[in-house]
């Protein structure tokens, strides 16, 4: 069975379409990403299929269960870890945990263990009794993976996990998150504005903006589609000309463009020929001052979908008014 | 349909947290002792119509500061409610498969034992400075009405949360609302004593029920019989729960 069924799925607010007429299907163990700018309508997505927002038009079955009929169902089944923080920091780790244990019906005796083993799985256990007051941002959002496993979620949604997180706490929760689904089978649903995590994490991605998915398929994929990779080479910038005429006989080359004294050579698997070019150039008495091989990265990819740069938040007038409908209704 | 297991929790929650901020209760107990301190004993030699010779009115002002110590901490579960939405501990809560009414009665007896716990300090409190009970079994028997007031006002204000998304706007229309609702329930002095038509208000201010109802059971002075009090106070708590009921099933976004 699928493990979640999008068909059709719109919400609007107002005059605002955060969702627009979705369509997709995620597989059973997938590791799915769902990669977009702020605003694009990952969270609305997100909070439709937990339940907590209702679609204005369209459905989704989440592991067999219809979002309209069975909701109750569905929450015994996800796990979630939201975007914003959800502990209640006036209790401990723990305390925290229990509360969530209890809400979702579990049997004292396997909440004690639980609690235990999703502590070590974060390794939170020397600080679980402490208050979530005294947690580090890292440390929290540990907290609530932890928690969003407490009682065994078939598929869990993590929304925006590693936002404002250092570094190497990033790291650390992405390998989790791998863990979770490589040796733990769990489906998840993943939301993300960085594009190395959705690159080293997902097995596949659904681009998504305005709304709408722009593009879905692998990581490689989605960057393949997009151009070949590029070698770089620097040149006397009187030779440029010579060495172009050279590189175009050069089996394999589908274009090249020149600078000033910088030749960019499409071809696949640059990497392998850059050594070559070298060799081929310097036998020809010409000087390389410098060389590199570039892979499309998925960033290019996602301008090219998407039209923007990921990280240029300053936005159209558009996306600014689609900030504003968001924050009014919520 | 109610979840006994989802609703302890909740209630549990509460109860944590009220024995881990002892500020806070000394927060919400400092007020209505201060103006039982001066005001009951400030008024102790004032002779004010409609109050029997034989009490004093610190005896007579007891009750009503009970009445208003439930009001405001009831008030402050939608409140409280409406902060967990804005710091996301709320979507927690929402997204467990708890069904939306256990979790509306889950917070409802948090709210109303917080309250009541309150009230008790308040009474031992006014007990040590000469305030003089009926008996244990009137005591026991006001804590039930303590509890219908607090379910009505926590309804109130659970209601109110489920329309609202900002804290701000809760702090004025609950300002708005509270010191009407204090003022006009008797809680200070007898309600006839307030100019023509004002005292028309009363009749449908459900303190005003409850501050007599307390009245009668802790100093065997009542303005209508205990039993009329309860009944009014049953019936719209009854009222005010279905309704905070279906505020929170239909009116929580998130």
């Amino acid at each position: 069975m699928d493990a979640i069924v999008l068909d059709n799925l719109t919400r609007s607010f107002g005059s605002l379409v955060a969702v627009d007429n979705i369509s997709v299907t995620v597989h059973e163990g997938e590791l799915f990403g769902l990669l977009g700018p702020n605003g694009a309508g990952k969270t609305t997505l997100i909070n439709i299929l937990t339940t907590l927002d209702k679609p204005s038009e369209g459905t989704a079955l989440i592991a067999g269960h219809d979002i309209h009929a069975d909701p109750e169902n569905i929450r015994r089944i996800i796990g979630i870890v939201f975007q914003d923080p959800s502990l209640d920091v006036e209790l401990t780790g723990r305390e925290n945990l229990n509360f969530h244990a209890m809400m979702y019906d579990m049997p004292t005796d396997e909440r004690k263990q639980r609690i235990d083993e999703v502590l070590a799985l974060v390794d939170l256990s020397d600080r679980a009794d402490q208050l979530v007051h005294e947690f580090s941002g890292g440390m929290r959002r540990r907290l609530e993976i932890a928690r969003g496993l407490m009682h065994h979620p078939r598929i869990l949604f993590l929304d925006e996990p590693t936002l404002g997180l250092d570094a190497q706490t990033r790291r650390k929760i992405w390998q989790y998150i791998r863990e979770l689904n490589r040796e733990l089978g769990i489906t998840v649903i993943l939301t993300t504005h960085y594009l190395e995590e959705a690159d080293y994490l997902c097995d596949r991605i659904a681009i998504i903006d305005h709304g709408k998915i722009v593009a879905l398929d692998t990581p490689l994929n989605l960057k393949n589609k997009i151009r070949e990779d590029i070698v770089n080479i620097e040149v006397d910038e009187k030779k440029v000309e010579q060495v172009k005429k050279l590189l175009m006989e050069f089996e394999g080359v589908k274009k090249i463009t020149t600078t000033d004294c910088c030749i960019s050579v499409s071809i696949s698997d640059a990497e392998k020929h850059l050594p070559e070019f070298i060799e081929l150039i310097l036998s020809k008495g010409h000087v390389v001052h410098s060389a590199s091989a570039i892979k499309p990265s998925l960033e290019e990819a996602f301008i090219s979908y998407t039209g923007t740069a990921i990280r240029e938040q300053k936005g159209s007038y558009k996306d600014q008014s689609r900030a504003y409908i968001r924050r009014k209704m919520g | 349909m109610i979840d006994v297991k989802a609703i302890y929790v909740l209630w549990l929650r509460e109860m944590i947290k009220f024995s881990r901020t002892k500020f806070r209760i000394f927060n919400a107990i400092a007020m209505p002792l201060f103006m039982l301190i001066f005001l009951g004993f400030g008024f102790r030699q004032i002779n004010i119509p409609g109050i029997p010779p034989d009490i004093g009115y610190f005896e007579y002002f007891v009750p009503g500061i009970i009445g208003m110590t439930l009001l405001f901490t009831a008030s402050m579960v939608g409140l409280s409610v409406l902060s967990e939405r804005q710091f996301g501990f709320l979507k927690e809560i929402m997204v467990t498969p708890a069904s939306r009414v256990s979790i509306m009665l889950g917070r409802t007896l948090g709210g109303a034992t917080t309250a009541i716990l309150q009230a008790v300090i308040i009474i031992i409190i006014a007990m040590v400075m000469s305030f003089q009970i009926m008996g244990f079994a009137q005591l026991i028997a006001s804590l039930f009405v303590m509890l219908l007031i607090s379910v009505i006002f926590i309804s109130m204000g659970l209601i109110l949360a489920s329309r609202l998304r900002d804290v701000h706007d809760y702090y004025n229309i609950t300002n708005f609302l509270l010191f009407p609702i204090f003022l006009l329930s008797g809680a200070m002095f007898p309600i006839q004593n307030l100019p023509l038509g004002i005292p028309f208000f009363s009749v449908f201010n459900p303190l005003t029920y409850g501050v007599d109802a307390i009245r009668g059971l802790l100093i065997g002075v009542s303005a209508l019989p205990i039993i009329t009090d309860c009944i009014v106070l049953i019936v719209t708590a009854t009222i005010m729960v279905l309704l905070s009921a279906y505020a929170f099933t239909n009116g929580y976004r998130i």
